[in-house]
């Protein structure tokens, strides 16, 4: 009797939240007019959920809370090998794609599953760099990505360009961007960085939006020629690609090409953050996030070792931009929303903060969840042909944000690793490491 | 002149808006120093409680009566919001107090999220417009190209504004509650100790907060017309700038700024142009927090070593 | 004995609060200096003056990590308007971060600031910063893994393990710092300041927590930095057995104010300096002195 009560009282709190929102739709109807469209059982089974969650929580035993170790000699052999098979599957995925679902089958594996996660694990190993390493909440990431992508549209429809050509530019262009943002916000303390990169990422967008005469507004701009393989157009003619290489010409060939193109951005991206942690100017960030007032102390010029994060960081989302550019033919302002950076946001805070392999997995999950919720058309059975389970999407991102800071804030991957050591490398736990005091 | 009165006039009800919401964010901010990103989703959804509260009371109750109508749909999402809210500060930050400085923002960060496409989903992704209420106008003056109006929407936004804030002064400043709150503010261990229920402060800091952009949210949806699940999002941008350019933490300041911003916002669509007018909102944040981080009102923030 | 560091005049207000009040003394080269008195004195608002981590109100910082003070040069230093040159520096006038780089004053913290998820390791790489970044040419030789860098790299390792085992924690070097007991962390942020090259370590309440035991061998490496590493010290200290044993000379502040300073022994004398601790004016040091028998 006595776990009845909270769990009533549960059931009444979720009858509070959902009644209006959720036990009345508003839609239009045949005169256009607003009508409630009543949907009471909705509101029966929240409130069923919540009685029984309730009830269930409370039969639970009450966990003791684990303590963590400070370390844990983790054998280094079992990661290396499962970051090899990743690695190796990942290499042969376009051919695998191609082996079990035939060419036109594969199309969809290839783009959607191969090409559209690897965007996101760059950018969130980008994006890694700033708020991971050297703890800096930047809410603005997308704005570097939209300069990179704006940079390839307008050099290559305006003055003709190349791709080979406006990747490079288009990384230099937005660390210069990063570190004509950076340099005027990062004295400040961290909640308010936070909020100031958003209001710049936010004034870039609309900026993009307005300024029609270079950017054409929100129309975009179209047909942004498509990459080449070293000058080797993906075309049907004598010219083309398959024709060079005698192959039958398949639209395939640039997928697979922009799949290959996409992973050797994205792994040079982790080749340098891995790197450039082991060298001073990473240990550097590292020790920001920990202790900013030491560091100064130390000698360290916070401006600068901030700035460099930004500007690096802000770099290889310029790089993913030019790509996104040219994989897509087309950009427009309202590719690059707040929405955008807090998808990769949340990447790297599910990820793990500072942790190359966690955000890989942790993008594989978010970006790839949201394609799968594309498979889960049968749902329609069950909930109506209006039920879009692809509308959830950033609903179950935004609570995996929640629960995550409030149960495992440090992401799936939460040790540490030492960058030097004189023994035997031991990871580092969770509860030592510091997250950016702001 | 004409156009001037006109703004300010327009610019003193967008102003009341703003202030009413960037209260709740300079409360929270004041009682657990976190920047509560979730509180323009929270005006959001309580504009949408009022939408279909409204609805349900003219099309199930026939209820028509303008004034109680509004009334009703006053209180019942000032309650209902304040509910939500309590339920997001138990659920999503309450752990988090103890934790690093951010993980309270990117929590509040992922609820709003999941508040915006939560009403995207319950209720669709398309614009909804209220059934129009005080629609009359009053000219004030007839020039010869421009007529100065004062609608009846505009009265009642400044007066309820007005009287809502004279009760919230009275609780902040009079009321044991206000005291305690005050007390968590300056150091919470200690009023802890001295017998002070801080969850409790601090919940009803939310409630309160999520009331007084409840009836933001009420006046938004009288004064637009119309309301949508991604509507949260730049007014609350717009807000926290209010609370920031007052002084984060005081709250005359948060009215102050929000009428600032409301001005500010106005005079710039109607003199400059209408399509960077979020940016100069956007622009007042990022200079204020980099020039001026304790704002017009605020205490300056001695960095400890 | 040369003077390293001269404070003149110093003065810091906090809106209506005069922390530290016209506060003038020097810091002689190859010794340790103790900063006294009673909590609420004023001690670390000087220190956070000096290594720049408040602008002061008034006053003037002169350092010379390596030559000798000179009055006529600090004037003419002052009246160009520069932060330093020729080894001399004002550090009033510079960011902390220069503060601790070019003139070489390095400090540590009341409340211990590690990189508590760093490895004992890598906080004493850390504060050698600045001559890898230089080896490490704008990180670029670094990544490419110049022999330049692998040089540079290899002497701060040793420098590292070398301080490591002179606090003896060499076996607790991959540990992170966050993990070590308590006394241990107070060694290794002296160690870690001096990592960073300094002419003057800034202590600020060493002793601080630490049992009699770790107490002695505090002071045995105060006297191993003065006597052996060319450093020489400041420290703020509360434990007057420290303070008298190790320091050359003492400073006492009371309400933001200089009451005295010089030889310990004739600062423990002093009837200004008992006054201010047993909180009583002046002339009632002797009644008091008379009853409890000093």
């Amino acid at each position: 009797m006595n776990a009845l009560w909270p769990a009533l009282r549960a059931a009444l709190i979720a009858a509070g939240l959902a009644f209006p929102v959720v036990a009345l739709r508003t839609d239009l109807n045949m005169d256009n007019q607003l009508v409630l469209e009543p949907r009471w059982s909705w509101m029966l089974a929240a409130m069923a959920l919540a009685f029984f969650g309730k009830l269930a929580l409370g039969a639970l035993p009450a966990r003791k809370p684990k303590a963590a170790p400070a370390q844990t000699a983790e054998p280094p052999a079992r990661t290396k090998w499962i970051a090899r098979a990743g690695l190796a599957l990942i290499a042969l995925w376009p051919f695998l794609a191609l082996f079990f679902a035939g060419p036109s089958g594969a199309l969809k594996w290839i783009d959607n599953y191969g090409v559209q996660i690897l965007i996101y694990v760059m950018l969130a190993w980008g994006l890694n760099i700033v708020v991971g390493l050297a703890g800096l909440l930047d809410l603005g990431y997308v704005a570097f990505y939209a300069v990179g992508a704006y940079a390839y549209a307008l050099l290559s429809t305006q003055y003709g360009v190349s791709f080979w050509i406006c990747l490079p530019l288009a990384g230099i262009l937005a660390a210069f961007w990063g570190v004509l943002l950076g340099f005027p916000v990062l004295r400040l303390r961290g909640d308010y960085l936070a909020i100031v990169t958003l209001a710049f990422g936010e004034i870039i967008r609309i900026v993009l939006t307005n300024f029609s005469s270079l950017t054409n507004g929100d129309a975009g701009i179209a047909s942004i020629p498509r990459a080449t393989f070293f000058g080797l157009p993906f075309t049907a003619g004598p010219n083309g690609f398959a024709a060079f290489f005698g192959l039958k010409f398949s639209p395939i060939h640039r997928i697979v090409f922009l799949y290959y193109l996409i992973l050797a951005l994205a792994l040079l991206t982790n080749f340098v953050t891995l790197r450039l942690r082991r060298l001073p100017i990473g240990r550097a960030w590292e020790a920001l996030r920990e202790d900013e007032i030491a560091c100064r102390a130390l000698g360290l010029d916070t401006t600068k070792v901030k700035l460099t994060a930004f500007a690096l960081g802000a770099m290889f989302g310029g790089f993913a931009g030019a790509f996104f550019a040219v994989r897509q033919g087309f950009v427009s302002p309202s590719s690059f929303n707040f929405m955008e950076s807090a998808t990769i946001l949340a990447i790297v805070v599910l990820g793990g903060r500072g942790s190359q392999i966690g955000v890989a997995l942790a993008a594989v999950a978010i970006i790839g969840g949201s394609e799968i919720l594309r498979e889960f058309d049968f749902l329609k059975t069950i909930f109506g042909p209006d039920f879009d389970p692809t509308q959830y999407r950033m609903l179950l991102v935004g609570l995996a944000m929640v629960a995550m800071m409030n149960w495992r804030p440090r992401g799936l991957v939460e040790t540490r690793a030492p960058t030097v050591s004189f023994g035997q490398a031991r990871q580092i736990g969770a509860d030592m490491v510091k997250e950016g005091h702001g | 002149m004409e156009l001037f009165l006109q703004q300010l006039i327009n610019g003193v009800t967008l102003g009341s808006i703003y202030g009413l919401i960037a209260i709740g964010y300079t409360m929270v901010f004041g009682i657990i120093g976190m920047v509560n990103f979730a509180h323009g989703d929270v005006f959001m959804l309580s504009a949408f409680i009022a939408l279909i509260l409204l609805l349900a009371l003219q099309q199930m109750l026939g209820v028509f009566a303008p004034v109680l109508s509004f009334l009703i749909i006053l209180v019942g999402a000032m309650a209902l919001t304040g509910l939500w809210n309590y339920m997001i500060e138990r659920l999503a930050y309450r752990r988090l107090r103890g934790s690093f400085r951010l993980a309270p923002l990117i929590s509040a960060i992922g609820m709003s999220i999941f508040l915006s496409n939560f009403v995207y989903v319950m209720q669709g992704p398309r614009n909804k417009a209220a059934p129009p209420m005080f629609d009359k106008v009053i000219k004030l003056t007839s020039g010869s190209s421009y007529d100065v109006t004062l609608s009846y929407k505009q009265i009642l936004i400044v007066v309820v504004t007005a009287s809502l804030l004279a009760v919230f002064w009275f609780i902040v400043q009079k009321t044991p509650l206000g005291r305690a709150q005050r007390a968590c503010e300056q150091d919470a261990k200690m009023a802890a100790l001295l017998g002070v229920d801080v969850d409790r402060t601090i919940s009803a800091t939310f409630v309160i907060g999520a009331a007084l952009a409840a009836v933001a949210g009420v006046l938004y949806l009288t004064y637009y017309g119309v309301v949508n699940s991604q509507d949260g999002f730049v007014p609350g941008v717009k807000a926290f700038t209010a609370a920031v350019l007052g002084g984060i933490g005081s709250i005359p300041g948060a009215v102050l700024g929000g009428l600032l911003i409301g001005l500010i916002e106005t005079f710039w669509s109607a003199y400059f142009s209408a399509d960077y007018k979020d940016v100069a909102a956007f622009s007042i944040l990022a200079i204020t927090l980099i020039f001026m981080p304790s704002g017009l009102l605020g205490r300056p923030d001695v960095e400890k070593v | 004995m040369t003077a390293l560091l001269r404070v003149e005049h110093l003065t810091m207000r906090f809106g209506g609060l005069t922390a530290v009040n016209d506060v003038s003394f020097e810091a002689r080269r190859g010794e340790i200096t103790a900063l006294i008195g009673p909590n609420g004195a004023g001690k670390t608002t000087v220190f956070n003056c000096i290594t720049g981590f408040y602008k002061p109100t008034a006053g003037r910082i002169a350092m010379a990590p390596q030559g000798a003070l000179d009055t006529a040069a600090i004037d003419a230093l002052t009246r160009s308007g520069a932060r330093g040159r020729n080894g001399l520096f004002l550090l009033e006038r510079m960011p902390d971060h220069e503060i601790a780089r070019k003139a070489h004053v390095a400090r540590t913290f009341q409340n211990i600031r590690l990189f508590s998820g760093m490895t004992a390791l890598e906080n004493l790489v850390v504060a050698q910063h600045e001559p890898l970044m230089s080896a490490s040419g704008f990180s670029l030789l670094g990544l490419a893994g110049a022999p330049r860098y692998r040089r540079a790299e290899r002497a701060a390792l040793d420098k590292a393990r070398a301080w490591l085992e002179r606090i003896q924690l060499i076996d607790r070097a991959d540990d992170p710092a966050g993990a070590l007991p308590y006394g241990d962390q107070r060694r290794l942020e002296i160690a870690r300041a001096m990592c960073a090259d300094p002419a003057l370590l800034c202590l600020d309440e060493p002793a601080a927590g630490l049992n009699p035991r770790e107490s002695a061998d505090l002071t045995a490496l105060l006297r191993a930095i003065r006597d052996e590493h060319d450093a020489s010290l400041l420290l703020i200290e509360h434990d007057m057995s420290v303070v008298m044993d190790v320091s050359d000379h003492v400073v006492v502040l009371d309400y933001g104010r200089k009451i005295a300073d010089g030889a310990p022994a004739a600062v423990r004398a002093d009837p200004a300096v008992i006054a201010a601790y047993l909180g009583v004016p002046d002339d009632e040091v002797a009644a008091i002195e008379q009853e409890i028998g000093a």
